[in-house]
């Protein structure tokens, strides 16, 4: 009886989660177009989405309320939500992989700080610049101080941790903590010159916040995160071999430097272009692979996409619940997503203590 | 058809760690590389993968490595790591299914359940590797190389399995068990080298010895021609003897004794 009970465990496939990662993405679309909804319900104004809408398909105008709220506040700030959430997410999904370390993360190598030490550089000492340079840069100034941070360190920890074509992961996470570091400190010196009015910007920006969204700024990340998003599905097979260590990946075939060099650029700029519109979000680029991973597993195949919609899905939920929680005024959404964030993740860690390989 | 490395060269850092080496494997053999801890042998296998940069010729099938693209290697042989951890919790059917990712063996659904079984851990496939001992882990290993060059003759041409130490965490039954099926696997028209620790192992199922002694070959041949006292006792430091019962008695133990 027992010999029987064995043939048949032996003979039995093993469950497929690949199809449970499909199903889940299914389920993650429908929750994003749901969040979607929510978020250009709900804030602090009193404007209906649902009266709006009925004007709408009655042929009436809007009101110039409700057109200032819905269009010009809310729609970007929706958008630009689900695009800095997916952005993180991904490019935490991706750095893990790269990284072959579940804990790795932009804010982790230093990314995000650089992106910061950018932005507040721009903050603080934007003032000191000849006029003609300010009017040029205007209110990019500071995205584009960010994202020119998030570059240059993606660019200086590749020149340290790679030698002879070959990046050593090692090298790179410990180059990473000492960069962010550096930029942490510089940063730190920074708001020591700041006066009052630059030190609450900072503190805004630097715990993160979309409500500075606008169809500019959007229009000026989109393009990038989209971008990067798009080529993270032709990392996903590289990243799965090289979960093996980049050696047993080469001998599968895999193109292991080419697959690194995509991933640090597509990290980069989505990072980059995240920090700059929204400042530093922690957590997402952490929790939600790691969500993942225990649903439907490592596959990157599939974790990569659902970490996009999941990511987008989250970050609307934290910034809702940031623009609602204190209204009229507004918690930076960094501590929303810190607060939720750090303690799943600790559980996530105790939890899975003896899977997940630190 | 042969696998082979002229004038290999490998230095670490300021120390060689072999010195331009010649070797040589037939397919449809299985060839040991042997030698004392710290001699190059594990290095010299790294050499013909490609892991360590190294000056000198390697061939496969006559073709020189260096100008072949990383996709046909994969599909032309596979290399067994000595240990491997994983960073993700991958499951062991998903770890041996990354041996379909080289293009020659891809498509083909059933072969990762295949290589399981041929590994001894039919319904091992839905736990989760870190959870394995090692040597259960070493073959799952295994099953992901063996997937991907699963017919040991493709387009005519043999394709190659190159193992470092592909039985050093096993029990002396699954190493008996894996040395059979890398000898059925030579049988059938491929090409094994091995890293092999176990001298007694190697006499049994090598075809071919080449051992290796302070980044030099020190002997090659026939297993009989290489493994002599005098060539054992030279490289391994100590005094030793070939087919030579305990004097005092006690017990002992001989894979030789064993059957399956």
């Amino acid at each position: 009886m027992t010999l029987a009970r064995c043939d048949d465990i032996a003979t039995a496939d093993p469950p497929d989660r690949a199809a449970a990662a499909r199903r889940l993405s299914l389920w993650l679309g429908l929750a994003l177009l749901a969040t979607m909804t929510a978020s250009l319900a709900t804030g602090a104004a009193g404007a209906s989405l649902w009266a709006a809408l009925g004007d709408l398909a009655q042929g009436r105008p809007l009101s110039r309320m409700d057109e200032t709220i819905l269009w010009s506040i809310r729609l970007p700030r929706t958008l630009m939500g689900a695009l800095v959430g997916a952005a993180l997410a991904t490019s935490g999904a991706v750095m893990q992989g790269l990284f072959r370390n579940p804990l790795a993360d932009p804010g982790l190598v230093g990314v995000s700080a650089g992106a910061g030490l950018g932005a507040i550089s721009a903050i603080v000492l934007g003032g000191a610049l000849p006029a003609g340079a300010m009017a040029l840069a205007g209110a990019h100034l500071v995205p584009l101080a960010a994202f020119a941070g998030s570059w240059a360190t993606t660019l200086l920890l590749y020149r340290v941790s790679t030698r002879g074509g070959r990046t050593s992961v090692a090298t790179m996470l410990l180059a990473g903590i000492a960069l962010a570091a550096l930029a942490m400190a510089l940063s730190g010196l920074m708001i020591h010159a700041a006066d009052d009015q630059q030190l609450r910007d900072l503190t805004f920006w630097q715990l993160g916040s979309l409500a500075g969204a606008t169809w500019g700024k959007l229009l000026a990340s989109a393009p990038i995160i989209l971008l990067a998003l798009m080529g993270a599905p032709f990392l996903a097979r590289g990243l799965n071999a090289l979960a093996l260590g980049e050696a047993a990946a080469g001998h599968l075939g895999v193109p292991v430097q080419r697959v690194k060099n995509l991933a640090v650029l597509s990290v980069a700029a989505a990072t980059g272009a995240a920090v700059a519109v929204s400042g530093g979000i922690g957590f997402v680029g952490i929790v939600v692979p790691h969500l993942l991973r225990l649903a439907s597993g490592p596959d990157h195949r599939m974790l990569l996409p659902n970490a996009a919609l999941l990511g987008a899905s989250l970050l609307l939920g934290a910034d809702m619940i940031s623009r609602t929680i204190i209204a009229p005024a507004e918690l930076p959404i960094g501590i929303v997503t810190a607060i939720l964030g750090a303690p799943v993740f600790l559980w996530i860690l105790l939890r899975r203590r003896m899977v997940v390989d630190l | 058809m042969t696998f082979t490395g002229r004038d290999i060269g490998v230095k670490l850092g300021r120390s060689t760690i072999l010195h331009g080496v010649d070797f040589s494997a037939q397919a449809g053999q299985l060839t040991a590389i042997v030698g004392p801890n710290g001699s190059g042998k594990s290095t010299l296998l790294r050499a013909l993968c490609g892991e360590v940069a190294r000056s000198g010729r390697v061939a496969i099938n006559r073709r020189d490595v260096d100008h072949l693209k990383g996709w046909e290697l994969a599909g032309m042989r596979a290399v067994l790591p000595q240990a491997a951890t994983l960073a993700f919790p991958f499951t062991v059917i998903e770890v041996i299914r990354l041996g379909l990712t080289a293009g020659a063996s891809a498509g083909r659904d059933r072969l990762p359940l295949r290589a399981l079984d041929a590994v001894g851990l039919a319904g091992y496939g839905g736990r989760f590797y870190q959870e394995l001992s090692g040597g259960e882990q070493q073959r799952v290993q295994l099953a992901r190389v063996l997937t991907q060059v699963w017919e040991p003759v493709a387009h005519g041409a043999p394709r190659w399995l190159l193992l470092d130490e592909p039985v050093s965490s096993l029990d002396i039954g699954h190493q008996l068990m894996v040395m059979q099926l890398l000898r059925a696997y030579a049988a059938r028209g491929g090409g094994v080298i091995a890293v092999m620790h176990d001298l007694n192992l190697t006499a049994m199922y090598a075809d071919a010895v080449t051992m290796v002694h302070r980044g030099r070959i020190a002997a090659t041949g026939a297993p009989a021609e290489v493994l002599t006292d005098a060539t054992l006792s030279r490289a391994y430091g100590c005094t030793l003897r070939v087919n030579c019962a305990p004097q005092q008695g006690g017990t002992w133990l001989l894979p030789h004794a064993a059957t399956l």
